[in-house]
């Protein structure tokens, strides 16, 4: 095979580039395409099949439909409080009090909402919400367009962007990141899936958009194309990640499929059950019941399951109850959820409960930015912007999320910072920020990877050393984690770096290869799980959703603190949480019960 | 033992396509019929295939499955195999790329064609647009759509006119548009639909419905636009012909 450098590829040169096209990058995209800006959205699939398309319950916003009298500060509240208080507050601020405009600018393009009688859109209790800063009782503050809620948004904004004009490289794959001699970002090498063609997307702006990592897991909600692409090429060059223990597991992922379940399915009314019929969430959250933290709710299952009270033959998941909702409920409310329960667990909703287990969902974590989507980097302990780069959606750590993610705030995360960004970077770029050139030597450097994985030989296969890391982080990086069993955890992966490194592709046509795109996303997948573990290893404490067995306690005193794994050192340092909102006075941390 | 008989094509090395069959033990579950070429992939990694959210909400694997359109991440195996063996075809009437994997451009066309998003000329109030529940019923089976192109790739009458007639994919978001209450360009959707082409190439035959697995229908939303176009035609007392030439 050929082996690439700067002189036969060719050179595309753009203003910004935004790696991904789901939610995110398409909310950046819609802000630059109005700019006059030379943009373009690099997406591995066509974006309407980004995994955002599978968001289901809704997106949480203070728009105040449902109570007249809603206030984002609440909604803010509720977030620092589920963030387990590392979640930053001027980042949370900002989406809180920014949200109802992001929210009424996607229902003015379209989105179509479910609606209250009097004409406003419809808004679902989710879990984690409260009124009055947790003192009045349950919320209903999650917007959405019945149980298709991340399918309505993608396709709104898709749509607006051929409204807008916007440029679109579909079915492009993104390799890796290219870098200046300042170590600024200049672009990004990638190829045409569909030819096979290699490019130099040279740009002065790149965004990644690229969404989260939750195949590292073998049990996930997350599609198959979620490998974190963008957090691995960001690892490989050597930038930070943030929060990198913090994986969110929803409590109800349908037990052998691993489809997602919307929490909705409790807003309106559902609850989970262990094989003794009982409604368990009593115990665990005598208040919020089924609606507490999602973390707290997984966490409680996984306990019914460890003491024997779970369900099937095997007493390994629990029950999630619909049926006395009534067929009108369900099929008006949770039409998607009928459908897939019937498709993946055989079981009709309306006249059964759906087996359930917690699963991989979320990953807080990523690359850490600004609340403009500027990813930056530490040094000296100082936080220093690293020129051209730029990250929104999940591949960014805000954080809004901090340790554990309120359901619904992650398609406002997606919307509130992916126009953020756009905003930010339109008036960057005409102000005359951008970015030095790269050099050839810089280029071929960039070029490594894929001419590495293009001359293999032989070496290792690529679907065999993917299972052997999803049961790795399966087995040691779950719900429950213990120092002893994360220690083998990481040296396991130490061994399939080794493979990792050493993948055999076989096929090296050019036209449609997914086996190509593949190998590179099992690289990105390897990157994100070692952060994941050191991470996780190296946080003693439990808080959100790191629980720790052998740390059992919240220790702010060490920990109140977001963690930065720095990947060419493979360590991890302590970053400050901003506690300084500029409209409303800090929330200072509680004991956080529900 | 079950036989899966897949379209091989690489324009690489291929002349012409070739059908390869791979002869495999059938899994002891009904799995789907995605995670069985998942595990075809594993022996033979040459083949080739979309896949992404499977669970049947992404679009991106529709292939045709012993002659009939679907989608392999919610297609079980026990419903694909007859007589022991599962035929796997590209979507038909559209280029093929490699394998299963189709050229997918003028299918697209056709939806930018339409003008797949709101238009509402009037300054959007500062909150949402209000739309009863009523009115926003009128959107259900329509906004639903995945673009997967089961329906528009079944359609013959897309497959002798993909850059003329419109095709029931990108018809039923015409139609999502016309009935949504907030848009306020009826007429000039209606107007841009009505050439002999963009919908009366459609003769009702029904494909589209019989295969969406969404279960949406698109004749119906077809049926619609038609109904309104002949309204306004008669309005302005217009002979129209069906349109059959």
């Amino acid at each position: 095979m050929e082996n690439y450098n700067s002189s036969n590829i060719k050179t595309l040169e753009f203003d910004a580039l935004i790696i991904g096209g789901g939610g995110s990058g398409m909310r950046t995209s819609l802000e630059l395409a109005k700019s006059g800006l030379k943009t373009a959205v690099v997406s591995k699939v066509f974006p309407t099949r980004s995994h955002t398309v599978s968001a289901q319950g809704g997106i949480t916003c203070a728009i105040a439909s449902e109570d007249p009298n809603d206030d984002w500060r609440w909604h803010m509240y509720d977030t620092v409080k589920g963030s387990d208080y590392i979640g930053d507050q001027d980042a949370i601020e900002y989406m809180c009090s920014e949200g109802p405009k992001a929210v009424f600018e996607l229902e003015h393009m379209g989105l179509p909402f479910s609606r209250f009688e009097n004409g406003r859109i419809y808004q679902r209790p989710f879990g984690g919400q409260s009124k009055d800063f947790g003192k009045g009782g349950q919320a209903a503050r999650t917007c959405a367009a019945a149980d298709r809620t991340g399918h309505a948004l993608l396709h709104t904004l898709y749509q607006n962007n051929i409204k807008e004009g916007s440029n679109f490289l579909n079915e492009w794959f993104a390799v890796d990141l290219v870098l200046n001699q300042s170590k600024e970002v200049t672009g990004v090498i990638a190829f045409s899936i569909e030819s096979g063609e290699v490019a130099y997307l040279k740009s002065q702006a790149t965004v990644m958009a690229t969404g989260g990592a939750g195949r590292i897991y073998s049990s996930t909600t997350n599609a198959l194309i979620n490998t974190g692409d963008g957090l691995g090429m960001a690892l490989r060059a050597g930038f930070p990640a943030q929060d990198m223990e913090m994986w969110q597991f929803h409590p109800t992922g349908i037990y052998g499929a691993g489809s997602l379940v919307t929490e909705g399915c409790r807003g309106e009314g559902g609850y989970l059950i262990n094989a003794e019929g009982e409604r368990f969430m009593e115990r665990y959250a005598p208040n919020a019941k089924d609606l507490a933290g999602r973390d707290v709710v997984a966490r409680s299952m996984v306990l019914e399951i460890l003491e024997g009270r779970g369900c099937g033959e095997n007493k390994d998941h629990v029950f999630l109850k619909l049926d006395h909702l009534g067929a009108d409920v369900l099929n008006a409310k949770l039409p998607g959820i009928c459908e897939l329960s019937r498709t993946f667990a055989g079981v009709d909703p309306i006249f059964n409960p759906i087996p359930v287990v917690p699963t991989c969902h979320y990953m807080m974590g990523g690359t850490p930015t600004n609340i403009h989507g500027q990813a930056f980097t530490q040094s000296n302990g100082e936080d220093k912007i690293i020129a051209g780069l730029f990250s929104v959606g999940e591949a960014a750590c805000v954080s809004v999320h901090g340790a554990n993610r309120l359901g619904g705030n992650s398609l406002l995360d997606l919307v509130v910072f992916g126009r953020a960004a756009g905003i930010h970077i339109q008036e960057a770029l005409k102000t005359g920020g951008g970015v030095a050139d790269a050099d050839s030597d810089d280029i071929n450097k960039a070029l490594h990877g894929l001419n590495k994985i293009n001359s293999s030989s032989d070496g290792f296969e690529v679907a065999e050393v993917k299972r052997e890391l999803q049961s790795v982080m399966q087995n040691y990086f779950g719900v429950f984690r213990r120092g002893d069993y994360m220690e083998k955890g990481v040296s396991a992966l130490e061994e399939i770096r080794e493979k990792v490194s050493n993948l055999h592709l076989k096929d090296k046509s050019m036209a449609f290869n997914t086996s190509r795109v593949e190998a590179l996303e099992l690289q990105n997948l390897f990157e994100v799980a070692e952060a994941t573990a050191i991470a996780s290893l190296q946080r003693t404490e439990s808080r959100g959703a790191h629980a720790r067995d052998d740390f059992k306690e919240r220790d702010d005193e060490n920990w109140l603190c977001h963690s930065l794994y720095d990947p060419i050192k493979k360590t991890l340092s302590k970053r400050d949480v901003n506690f300084t909102p500029i409209q409303v006075d800090t929330f200072e941390p509680k004991v956080r019960t529900y | 033992m079950i036989d899966v008989n897949i379209y091989r094509y690489n324009p690489e090395t291929d002349k012409f396509p070739y059908t390869q069959t791979y002869t495999l033990k059938k899994p002891e579950k009904d799995i789907m019929l995605l995670e069985l070429l998942n595990i075809l992939k594993e022996q033979d990694s040459s083949i080739s295939y979309r896949r992404s959210c499977r669970e049947g909400v992404c679009g991106s694997d529709g292939m045709n499955i012993n002659g009939k359109n679907g989608l392999a991440c919610i297609t079980p195996i026990s419903q694909a195999i007859k007589n022991n063996k599962i035929e796997l075809r590209p979507l038909p009437g559209l280029p093929v790329i490699r394998d299963l994997v189709v050229d997918m451009t003028e299918f697209y066309a056709q939806y930018d064609k339409i003008k797949p998003f709101l238009q509402n000329e009037t300054e959007p109030p500062a909150q949402e647009r209000l739309q009863s529940p009523a009115e926003r019923d009128k959107l259900d089976g329509l906004y639903e759509c995945i673009l997967c192109a089961c329906c528009s790739t079944s359609c013959p009458s897309f497959w002798w006119n993909p850059d003329k007639f419109v095709g029931p994919a990108a018809l039923l978001q015409a139609y999502r548009f016309i009935a949504d209450s907030r848009d306020t360009k009826t007429a000039e959707r209606l107007e841009g639909l009505s050439d002999p082409f963009s919908v009366y190439r459609c003769h009702g035959i029904m494909n589209c419905v019989n295969v969406c697995p969404k279960d949406l229908n698109p004749n119906h939303a077809i049926g619609e636009i038609k109904s309104m176009l002949l309204s306004d035609k008669k309005k302005e007392n217009i002979i129209v012909s069906d349109g059959v030439s």
